[in-house]
């Protein structure tokens, strides 16, 4: 008897009832329990707020850090952050440098569920010239036995802007 | 602390919800003190991690319900990876500020009810969505990236530093990396196999775990914690109480939390918090905690270990229950704690101080027994259903003070011998918060 994906840790199916979905479970010790599988999905409104520029800046084909304006203090953060972690100030937008070496990286065999139809892919931190903090990204043309932390690299960017962290990307640098 | 439960951890336990679950924990924990009635109970903390995997929102209050404990006071807790370790910390509170007299602690999580890797986008949704969890948001991935970096920063640079070419140099550094990863799963999965609470008992070699298959470069399987259901208890109570209910009180003398950036991106590069033990020039070019470190966990320890006087935690310790959530963090934990230097991790394995005496593991350890590390089999081998992971630590470290393990686990091997100081350490996000807490023998 075929068992439902969603089951695939329940491995005593003893009984399909006539409801698609719905089985009996026998444990070890005998004890039957009814299980259903009971679907779930939601559309969220969700707004990047203060990181919104950021996310335009890569349809545009700009990367876009941010600096904390209190002059005193300066940090520059990769990553871009409305509000300074060190001080508190707030922070203005810069550019960055679209070329950057890897800080650290990794190759996923395995994924969440939403991406494991696109492993293996290549995940790695980038360090810049001029900014404080890191930015985590996917490493495209290349495979694991190519990589190795301080490879130069270089930002590509999606033509069709999808206004997701993944409009850009890093490859080995020409 | 005056008594613990915990029920075995499962892949899947489709005959007990989380109510019975807890239910079974609880009653586990309350026959053993009889002069405490439910009724004497002044209140309770109860902790589970993921509203998506219960899909239940107040199913705390369903086990409050279930236990029937109504209308006593309670709250919920939630702390990512390191709630088990919170609702410790927050029961204790409870005590310790004079509010309550008696505080049950219960966790519990339901992991089974989505498929595996759905589990896993769950859990990457502790990630930043903005930024992180779109990639391929996958917790193997962050903890691959972080020890990726450890490595560099502790075998390329040091034991690989004659090599040239850097690719090959950073190729033999991961090699040696993974092998002595590969150590910390042996030894856990091995210890399991004398606790009838384990999920994941077995005796490997390294050869099986690095053959096992490869997740996020460098972790292999047996080297990443699974997804388990689960529920652990503690009760804590008032000194003047807790004689009354048992004549093995278990005392804790040291809670120490810490944070950092949600985003491993974001983590700074500025200098170590020191153990008393360490001196400024040890890490005069270490730019920390960067990625490869935790200073969550740096903070928490220290914070625990001076609130209960310990300076010298490899010393003061008789054994530490810790966060393996991965065989990287487990290694990467023992500097955070101050066990050993910084950069000395992977010798620190080596050694055998983290291994257990009593049991052959087929290794060279020479200094086994000197700080046995996860003696349980922590959350490789016992199972990580998040919210009752840090409970399930507190309640293998009360059984290891009370020297209950042979009562408990029905084998005395895991006893650590006159064990009078214990941590247990839980651990969140990517690091994203630590609880650190320290337990005595109180008899």
């Amino acid at each position: 008897m075929g068992k439902p994906k969603t089951f695939e840790h329940f491995r005593d199916v003893q009984e399909e009832l006539g409801r698609s979905g719905a089985a009996i479970f026998r444990d070890a010790s005998g004890v039957e329990s009814l299980v259903i599988d009971s679907p779930y999905s939601i559309h969220y409104i969700h707004s990047y707020a203060e990181d919104s520029e950021f996310f335009l800046g890569l349809a545009e084909g700009k990367l876009l850090g941010s600096r904390c304006m209190n002059h005193a203090c300066a940090f520059t953060y990769a990553t871009p952050r409305g509000h300074c972690m060190v001080c508190g100030s707030p922070t203005t937008w810069m550019e960055l440098p679209t070329r950057g070496k890897v800080h650290s990286w990794t190759t996923c065999l395995f994924g969440s569920e939403a991406f494991l139809k696109e492993t293996p892919y290549n995940l790695a931190l980038v360090e810049f010239e001029g900014a404080g903090s890191l930015l985590l990204v996917r490493l495209k043309d290349c495979v694991q036995s190519e990589i190795y932390i301080g490879m130069p690299v270089e930002a590509r960017f999606a033509a069709e802007p999808k206004y997701s962290i993944t409009d850009v990307w890093f490859v080995p640098a020409k | 602390m005056v008594s613990g439960g915990v029920t075995k951890f499962a892949k899947a336990r489709p005959a007990t919800d989380f109510r019975l679950m807890v239910k079974m924990a609880y009653d586990q924990a309350m026959a053993e003190i009889p002069n405490l009635t439910p009724k004497q109970l002044d209140g309770s903390r109860i902790a589970y991690f993921s509203d998506h995997f219960t899909r239940q929102l107040k199913a705390a209050s369903m086990v409050q319900d279930y236990l029937g404990l109504n209308p006593k006071g309670s709250v919920r807790l939630e702390w990512g990876g390191a709630t088990g370790g919170e609702c410790f910390q927050a029961a204790y509170e409870a005590i310790a500020s004079g509010r309550m007299d008696s505080c049950l602690a219960a966790g519990f999580e339901t992991m089974s009810r989505v498929a595996t890797w759905k589990g896993n986008e769950f859990i990457a949704l502790a990630s930043d969505t903005n930024f992180d969890f779109p990639l391929g948001g996958f917790y193997t991935g962050y903890y691959a990236l972080m020890v990726i970096r450890h490595i560099y920063e502790y075998l390329r640079l040091t034991k690989f530093s004659h090599v040239r070419d850097e690719r090959e140099a950073q190729r033999l550094a991961v090699a040696e990396g993974q092998r002595v990863m590969s150590w910390v799963s042996v030894k856990n999965h091995l210890n399991a196999t004398h606790n009838p609470y384990a999920q994941y008992p077995k005796r490997l070699t390294v050869q099986d775990v690095l053959n096992s298959e490869m997740i996020s470069y460098p972790l292999t399987r047996e080297q990443i914690c699974t997804m388990s259901d689960g529920a652990a208890t503690a009760i804590l109570c008032t000194e003047s109480v807790a004689k009354r209910l048992t004549d093995r009180p278990i005392r804790i003398t040291g809670v120490g939390t810490g944070t950092d950036t949600m985003r491993l991106a974001d983590r700074p590069f500025g200098s170590v918090p020191l153990f008393p033990h360490e001196k400024v020039k040890d890490y005069e070019d270490l730019p920390y905690p960067g990625v490869h470190s935790f200073r969550a966990g740096r903070t928490a320890g220290l914070e625990a270990c001076r609130m209960a006087g310990v300076t010298d935690p490899l010393r003061q310790f008789d054994f530490i229950e810790l966060h393996d959530a991965y065989a990287s963090s487990e290694i990467q934990t023992y500097e955070d704690l101050g066990l050993c230097k910084y950069g000395e991790g992977y010798d620190f394995t080596l050694s055998g101080a983290p291994f257990l005496k009593n049991i052959d593991y087929g290794l060279s350890v020479p200094l086994a027994g000197k700080l046995p590390v996860n003696p349980s089999g922590g959350l490789i081998a016992c199972g990580h259903p998040v919210g009752a992971t840090g409970l399930m630590q507190a309640v293998f470290a009360f059984w290891q003070l009370q020297g209950t393990i042979r009562q408990h686990f029905g084998d005395p091997t895991l006893q650590v011998r006159n064990a009078r100081r214990g941590a247990i350490h839980s651990h969140a996000g990517t690091g994203s918060a630590v609880t650190v807490s320290i337990l005595e023998r109180g008899f």
